[in-house]
């Protein structure tokens, strides 16, 4: 490490850090740095190593927090105005690790309030414009992590997938993004959007920085009971001699662009001597369906908690605890929040459960079960993240509906709980960038990241 | 017309565990500031996700096996979404598809099996105290673990309610799960009550009384609900669905609101939990533990016992477990029955019990004759003294000089001192002339000689030898 070896001072790189997420200020990345606590740790870094004390792994590298993981430094909005102002007793698990490792957060990065959304625009904060382009949206929900990361303002930043808010940015800015196996890095202390599709992940420029991260903070956490026993640094690992590519995914829809940096990767595949398998999984068009009733379903439920009682923010204009209740949350929810909370109650209503949630549990199944068989066919599936390149700001807020199949195909892998990897494919004329995504099966996180690894290195030789 | 009334009861216990169902805060919240034993868990903060209390799954499975119920080897949690300032998640967590306990039933004293249709775990709820412009919440009672137990509506009358909500009561006491304090709402009851003319084959209309919490209140509820309902059908009225609040002082029950406008709870799985699956050797081990339940002591003591002093007694678990450890049964359960509960602070004594070593020590002196039974109720009261309590038996009696003189060679040499007293001539010559009665008298001079510690009818049976 650069600063374990003295080479540079960790002073010295969280200024740099916080100089480039000023110099980019109009980008909208962050929702607010964390300068004073990031300078004076540090100093504290700095101390250490002069002083010839062990430090840890991330020892001083600056990293970004998406704005709905609970730290103590600052506020937590979820770029929310519902949860203004809240400051958090306590660090969410992954930021307790990472700082027990010496990472340094320099600032929180904007989101889709609550993680709802495809484009960052949906922030009570305004929108994160892309890393390539001022005229197009950095993708979401994670989208100020992405462009971060994309900038070279920090090493990594942390997400949140729920239905490709990792990938889908990381694709729309050229960087690496990792939704991992479901259960795999703990829940604990991220504000929720969806239970059981939820995933921590990061984003960073290379998959070595990637495994580094899955190390330190994969692993069962007794603060969250889906997590499952560690299995990360044990995985055993074996070449890749078959990858799938699904033929379902392959119409008109999808992007010139994209379909030849598919086409590419194939080709590269074929003449490693990887036998490509072209994969019928007919299911995964109801996928979409399924993921929007589950996920408003829990979504609503999710957001029960701000209620304008016990902290964050309570309308003035309430005058008994009906209206603090409907005037807390017509004011402090995002129109997209509201939408999704309609959605869930609706579904989840007496006499509607059944015909809704039910049967998209069902279904849920069947496409669980339509990857355990293509992975008994194949050892990785390759795809691409979403069926375009970044799209121009304001372009579809108007369109909730064409909005939502930008998630086509990345919302069956968060249903079917596997991992997944976009990787950077290269760029459009006008110098979009392109991603594709690199799907496993459960718990071959780490066998994933290698094979990804293996991708890029030759195929740029 | 006769109209057959039909009853339902639903029962809330709160569990008695050391922390709280989905957190490692006290679950104890009894004297302790509102608002101290709430984790950020049970506070709802962002991102905080549900632990799960093992404890509280052992103690469900001893209240299943206590009415005799069925554990399901695989159940789930759901959440059931209401908003009000006494739910901090905006839902409780409960199990409303697949509970943890499944059918059993619980006996009467009559004989009279109800029915259990299920029972399950969930978080109890906050409390609110109402000001006028305002109200405070307290949260301390947050996801303390409940079970509800569900019955099948097998109940016809007002006894059968009251006999049952007091037979759960002590099934729940003795399976020790619960304080059982019905006065803090340890156990509350609702009850569902409906009216259907005789032969009908359909159940009539039933309306639901919440949230009672002594027997008594339960036998009154069905009592006016049956007193209600029939005169509205009486008058060709229908009964509405509806919840009903009690009133204690009235005795009147009251329309809350009705099931129409209802609340849609909105179901759905808990994603934030596993399924519980338990073994069935782990449930085995676990139904084992089980203490001794109400019919057992009832069998054991019957007999040896007065039936109404046992049936008194069978309402203190520690009272029966500590009888149970003890010899001589009939004299222990009588200073339980008439000197302990006669006592104010009987409540607290329950907590700290003599050894049973100390109660068949008691008995045994009693048994002898070294101890009036004035004397011995004396000495057990002592047993609660904090200072002298833990004393030995014959210690706390000596201290309190209560022995009974039994030494006959001492004894004889008393009577002779009050027979060569002039003071007793004339009774001596009385009693020798056949007046019986003065061999009372002389029983009193020899106790007053003793200063009250020879045995009196020891002594009497000296004095006859020696005027005979």
């Amino acid at each position: 490490m650069r600063i374990a070896s003295k080479e540079i001072s960790a002073v010295s790189l969280v200024k740099e850090a916080l100089g480039k997420a000023k110099k980019y200020e109009d980008k909208n990345i962050f929702v607010s740095l964390n300068e004073e606590n990031a300078l004076r740790k540090a100093k504290e870094i700095d101390e250490k190593i002069a002083r010839g004390e062990k430090v840890g792994r991330l020892a001083g590298v600056p990293y970004a927090l998406k704005d709905n993981f609970l730290s103590k430094e600052g506020m937590t909005t979820a770029s929310s105005h519902i949860l203004e102002p809240f400051e958090s007793p306590i660090d969410s698990t992954t930021v307790k690790k990472l700082e027990s490792e010496g990472a340094i957060m320099i600032g929180r990065t904007n989101l889709d309030s609550f993680a709802h959304g495809s484009s960052t625009e949906n922030s009570y904060f305004g929108v994160t414009k892309n890393a390539r382009s001022d005229e197009r949206v950095a993708g979401g929900s994670s989208g100020g992590s992405a462009v971060a990361v994309a900038l070279d303002i920090v090493e990594f930043a942390t997400g949140t997938d729920t239905g490709g808010s990792i990938r889908q940015p990381a694709s729309f800015n050229g960087v690496y993004g990792f939704k991992p196996t479901y259960g795999t890095i703990s829940r604990y202390g991220v504000v929720a959007m969806a239970s059981s599709t939820d995933c921590i992940g990061f984003f960073t420029k290379s998959t070595e920085d990637m495994d580094l991260l899955m190390e330190i903070c994969s692993g069962q956490d007794e603060n969250d009971l889906t997590t499952l026993p560690d299995y990360y640094l044990d995985s055993k690992i074996k070449p890749a001699k078959k990858v799938g590519i699904i033929k379902d995914f392959d119409n008109d829809k999808v992007d010139e662009n994209i379909k030849n940096a598919l086409k590419e990767k194939v080709e590269f595949l074929k003449k490693k001597g990887v036998e490509i398998v072209e994969l019928n999984m007919p299911t995964l068009k109801y996928a979409l369906a399924v993921y929007y009733i589950i996920v408003p379903a829990e979504v609503a439920s999710n957001l029960s908690r701000y209620d304008g009682i016990r902290y964050g923010f309570r309308s003035s204009e309430a005058k008994d605890l009906d209206e603090i209740y409907s005037k807390t949350r017509n004011e402090g929810f995002m129109t997209e929040n509201k939408r999704r909370i309609m959605i869930g109650n609706f579904v989840l209503s007496s006499g509607f459960y059944d015909a809704y949630y039910l049967k998209a549990e069902k279904a849920r199944t069947k496409i669980i079960e339509e990857y355990e068989n293509a992975f008994k066919q194949v050892d990785f599936i390759i795809t691409p993240v979403s069926p375009n390149p970044a799209f121009k700001i304001g372009e579809k807020v108007n369109d909730p509906v064409s909005m939502y199949l930008e998630d086509v195909m990345s919302v069956p892998i968060n249903l079917a709980g596997v991992p997944s990897l976009a990787i950077p494919a290269g760029k459009t004329k006008e110098g979009l960038s392109l991603g594709l995504q690199i799907v496993g099966p459960r718990r071959s996180d780490k066998a994933l990241l290698k094979f990804a690894n293996e991708l890029k290195e030759e195929s740029d030789a | 017309m006769k109209y057959i009334p039909t009853i339902g009861i639903e029962c809330h216990v709160q569990l008695s565990t050391k922390t709280k169902l989905f957190s490692e805060v006290d679950n104890d919240a009894r004297g302790k500031e509102p608002n101290s034993c709430v984790s950020p868990v049970d506070y709802a903060l962002p991102g905080m996700l549900p632990r799960l209390n093992g404890e509280a799954i052992k103690f469900a499975i001893r209240a299943g096996r206590a009415m005799n119920c069925e554990i399901n080897a695989s159940s789930r949690f759901d959440r059931k979404h209401y908003f009000y300032p006494d739910s901090p998640k905006g839902y409780q967590i409960t199990q409303f598809y697949h509970p943890i306990i499944g059918e059993g039933y619980v006996e009467l004293p009559d004989g009279k099996k109800i029915r259990i249709e299920h029972a399950h775990l969930e978080g109890d709820a906050g409390k609110l105290t109402h000001f006028d412009t305002y109200s405070l919440v307290d949260l301390n009672r947050v996801d303390t673990p409940l079970i509800e137990i569900v019955s099948m509506p097998d109940m016809h009358s007002a006894k059968d309610a009251h006999d049952y909500a007091k037979a759960l009561w002590r099934l729940m006491c003795y399976a020790e799960v619960t304080n059982g304090d019905l006065y803090n709402g340890n156990m509350r009851f609702d009850v569902n009550v409906s009216l259907a003319e005789e032969g009908a084959a359909e159940l009539g209309t039933r309306a639901e009384v919440k949230n009672l919490n002594s027997f008594k209140s339960v036998e009154r509820a069905v009592e006016y609900e049956i007193k209600r309902q029939t005169k509205l059908l009486e008058k060709g009225e229908k009964i509405i669905q509806e919840t009903r609040g009690w009133n204690d002082a009235t005795g009147e029950t009251t329309g809350q609101r009705s099931k129409e406008e209802a609340k849609d709870y909105r179901y759905m799985p808990e994603p934030d939990l596993p399924p519980i699956n338990l073994s069935s050797e782990f449930i085995e081990e676990e139904s084992k533990k089980l203490p001794l339940m109400p019919k057992d002591y009832k069998e054991k003591f019957t007999g040896k016992i007065a039936d109404d002093t046992l049936e008194v007694l069978l309402d203190y678990p520690a009272l029966m477990k500590k009888l149970a450890e003890t010899k001589d049964v009939k004299r222990v359960s009588n200073w339980f029955a008439s000197v302990l509960l006669a006592e104010e602070k009987s409540a607290e004594y329950l907590n700290d019990l003599p050894t049973a070593k100390q109660l068949d020590d008691l008995s045994e002196m009693t048994k002898k004759g070294e101890l009036s039974s004035t004397g011995a109720k004396e000495v057990f009261l002592k047993f609660f003294d904090p200072e002298m309590g833990k004393r030995e038996t014959k210690v706390i009696a000596k201290e309190l000089n209560v022995i009974q003189e039994n030494d006959l060679g001492e004894l004889e040499k008393i009577v002779d001192e009050v027979l060569a007293n002039p003071a007793t001539k004339q009774a001596q010559e009385d009693f020798k002339n056949g007046q019986e009665k003065v061999i009372g008298f002389l029983v009193g001079q020899v106790m007053k000689a003793s200063k009250g510690k020879a045995n009196p009818s020891s002594a009497q049976e000296i004095l006859r030898k020696k005027l005979a």
